[in-house]
């Protein structure tokens, strides 16, 4: 039987088991979301601008592990999802985007609403595909889902010309599929594996460093038994948080730019490291020639391409996390490091995360109470800048998947949307998006899909009136030159009427979108608000005055090696004169 | 240290690829100086012989991120086997009857034939592997030349296997 493009998507899509999918209409893409009009088994969740769908089904997929869905128009639709495939491009999502185009017989003709979809979004995709002929479409929607959810996961495209969908076709979804250029190695080949162990069995300081790869392979039992059988102990990155339980005595924290001391001295001290599934991102590494200046370099990846792309590895290891841990875990046992887990525990002693301990607002002691009062339960999304560091160093993640954060391409306006997502993904779960007051504003539109959903999810605004993380940089490096970066009233506003003259109110804002609003500006009141938000059923925006000049410490300055950490401007001077 | 690679890859033959490819090296700043495409054997997939400068760690990271490419089907490195290398160079020169003769010498010398004549040119197609192309461009550089057209290197390895397997 024929049926039409339109439909056949909508078929693909019920054989590769999607349940949600996140957009906006627009006319070329009308023949698809006419026959979603009698879809009941999928839902569609219309955001308020292409961006906030995009990350919406990233954060669904973070969440989830299941490939999110994204529908789009052409043109400026299109254009509108180029920052979020970035975004889950950088960081590894397994995402699934359509786009509308203009039909086949207007391509090339600066068509009203035509943009070169795969042309501009090629570099920012695993793959991207335009269906060109309609006897194509089905076996396309087979390979997207593939490509995005095997391998290094990641955004695939695919561009559909409006008379594709209208187009007759008959529906043979392919069981299986063999793409000639498209090769996974996912198995570790036993000789590096036999390496491995005897490299570890050597080590007298051995350090894991692991990343978001170990949460795409779902390797975190394996690697919790790993850690346990030998008791070594572990850093995460960013996009690793979770993967291994913060909670746990062998994890000494984030290394990198924002890491914790022991977390960044065990890197410069230790004579083995560790990377599963990681990168070697310049965030993590600070200056490439002295990082890890005494070990050996370990590397367990599924990307070839990753591999010694910024430091030299001496024992690659190419396949998936998962089963290469459980081979290695088959040869180790208990290893002999008890002088160097004493050094480690010595620093932590020494060097444990701090922030002062006074009457003012902060927002370090704002995360530490959240952790505390939603028992180190809730799914954390993030924006981007100093909230995002505060909600890393000071929640302690427990599982993969929990925290859900922009990393590799830092982008504001991520958090809220991506926490429809990950709520939509998690409907029994507490999300909480914990916000600068920039970056919330990149998005603060999806308040608005938020309350068509009904969605009970928690914004959390660390409001310093400031692109805060901006603003410490030139506070450190720039001799307090704030360029750029106050994003108060210029007038100084009306003291009585609004005593800290910031924009916009959230408080009135929530209100707006059908959402609690409270503004929280002494640090007594912290634990009241919580509780109460937590226990509104409705969507909360917490306001939290914080102190405006916070900052976000331990920090080491870019370029810099990463046992060179400062806390203050004055370290900043010390270091740069040095 | 710094050295010139080519590189056989097979990829896809569908609109696209190209600008992909290219899009690569632009986009992670490698050193590209020859790119060539054509149709192989097989009419699915294409043919590129992409010539690049860098060193070790960087050319294997180009076949790193060539291979990452699901339209890219196989990266050969041609200059780790025994290969030929071809490249034709089109080239019209300004040709006075006084200078014909030895313009026509140097054709000869370089196994290369007259491909065009008018009054006062000559067009000499000639084939060959960089070096002399260039030493023919250098010979012809005091005639006067008006304009060269060159296609790239195209490579294939030595021997019975395809694409160097060894
Ligand atoms: C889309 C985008 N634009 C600009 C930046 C650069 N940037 C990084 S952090 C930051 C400040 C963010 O301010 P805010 O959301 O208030 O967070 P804070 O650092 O104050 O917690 C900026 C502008 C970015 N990361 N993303
Ligand atoms: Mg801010």
């Amino acid at each position: 039987m024929k049926i039409s493009g339109a439909q056949a998507v909508v078929e693909a899509l019920r054989k590769e088991k999607v349940k949600v999918i996140f957009g906006i209409p627009g006319g070329v893409i009308i023949p698809l979301f006419d026959v979603l009009y009698d879809v009941k088994d999928i839902d569609v969740i219309i955001t308020r601008h292409e961006q906030g769908a995009i990350h919406a089904a990233d954060g669904y997929a973070r969440s989830s592990g299941k490939p999110g869905v994204c529908l789009v128009t052409s043109g400026p639709g299109a254009t509108n999802i180029v920052t979020g495939l970035a975004t889950a491009y950088m960081d590894s999502v397994p995402i699934v985007a359509l786009t509308g185009q203009v039909p086949t017989s207007l391509i090339g003709n600066d068509a009203f609403q035509e943009a070169d979809t795969t042309g501009i979004t090629r570099p920012i995709t695993k793959h991207n595909f335009i269906v060109k002929d309609p006897d194509e479409l089905v076996t396309v929607m087979k390979k997207a889902f593939y490509i995005a959810t095997t391998g290094r996961p990641g955004p695939v495209l695919i561009d559909l010309p409006k008379d594709i969908l209208t187009a007759e076709i008959e529906f043979n979804y392919p069981e299986t599929i063999k793409i000639p250029g498209y090769n996974i190695t996912t198995k570790g080949n036993p000789r590096q594996i036999k390496k491995v162990v005897e490299a570890i069995k050597k080590a007298k300081r051995p350090l894991v460093y692991a990343g978001g790869g170990v949460i795409s392979s779902n390797a975190s039992e394996e690697l919790k038994q790993f850690i346990k059988k030998t008791g070594m102990p572990i850093t995460l990155t960013l996009m690793g948080l979770g993967a291994y339980p913060g909670t746990e005595p062998e994890f000494i924290g984030m290394l990198g730019m924002h890491g914790t001391k022991t977390a960044n001295y065990a890197v410069d001290k230790c004579d083995l490291l560790i990377a599963i599934g990681a990168r070697f991102d310049d965030r993590v590494t600070g200056k490439l020639s002295m990082f890890a200046p005494h070990a050996r370099f370990i590397h367990i990846d599924i990307d070839p391409a990753s591999i010694s792309k910024n430091v030299t590895i001496d024992i690659p290891v190419v396949g998936d996390a998962k089963e290469i841990l459980k081979e290695i875990n088959r040869h180790i046992d208990k290893l002999d490091i008890e002088d160097w887990i004493k050094q480690i525990e010595a620093w932590k002693k020494e060097h444990p995360l701090t922030y002062e301990n006074d009457d003012i607002l902060r927002p370090q002691y704002i995360i530490e109470r959240l952790y505390e009062l939603t028992k180190g339960d809730a799914i954390i999304t993030t924006e981007v800048g100093q909230n995002q560091m505060w909600a890393a160093q000071f929640y302690k993640y427990t599982r993969p998947r929990q925290f859900i954060t922009s990393g590799g391409l830092g982008t504001m306006g991520f958090g809220l949307p991506a926490a429809i997502g990950a709520q939509i993904a998690n409907p029994d779960s507490l999300v909480v998006d914990i916000a600068g007051d920039g970056s919330i504003q990149m998005n603060i539109q999806e308040l608005a899909t938020i309350a068509q959903e009904d969605l009970p999810i928690k914004v959390l605004i660390l409001n310093n009136g400031y692109l805060g993380m901006v603003r410490q940089w030139q506070e450190f490096f720039y001799n307090k030159r704030y360029s750029g970066v106050d994003l108060r009233k210029r007038s100084g506003g009306n003291q009585k009427e609004d005593k800290y003259n910031y924009i916009p109110d959230f408080v009135k804002l929530a209100e707006a979108y059908n959402a609690v609003g409270m503004r929280i500006d002494k640090k007594a009141d912290v634990d009241g608000a919580i509780q109460e938000a937590l226990k509104t059923k409705k969507a909360v925006i917490m306001d939290f005055i914080i102190n405006p000049e916070e900052n976000v410490t331990p920090m080491v300055p870019a370029g810099a090696p990463l046992h060179k950490m400062i806390s203050s401007k004055e370290d900043a001077e010390n270091y740069l004169l040095a | 240290m710094e050295k010139e690679y080519t590189l056989g890859v097979i990829v896809e033959n569908k609109s696209g690829v190209l600008a992909h490819i290219a899009g690569l090296f632009s986009g992670r700043g490698f050193n590209i100086t020859g790119l060539s495409v054509g149709e192989t054997e097989n009419p699915e997939y294409s043919r590129m012989t992409i010539v690049v400068r860098g060193d070790d760690k960087i050319v294997e990271q180009i076949k790193k991120q060539l291979n990452k490419f699901i339209d890219v089907i196989k990266v050969m490195d041609l200059s780790s086997v025994p290969s030929v290398h071809r490249e034709l160079i089109l080239i019209k020169v300004k040709a006075t009857q006084s200078k014909r003769q030895e313009i026509f010498q140097i054709c000869e010398v370089f196994k290369g034939k007259i491909v065009d004549i008018s009054h006062d040119t000559l067009t000499l197609e000639v084939t060959g592997i960089t070096d002399k192309i260039e030493a023919l461009i250098s010979l012809l550089k005091p005639y006067g030349i008006i304009e060269i057209a060159r296609t790239g290197r195209v490579s294939i390895s030595r021997g019975f296997k395809k694409g160097g397997e060894r």
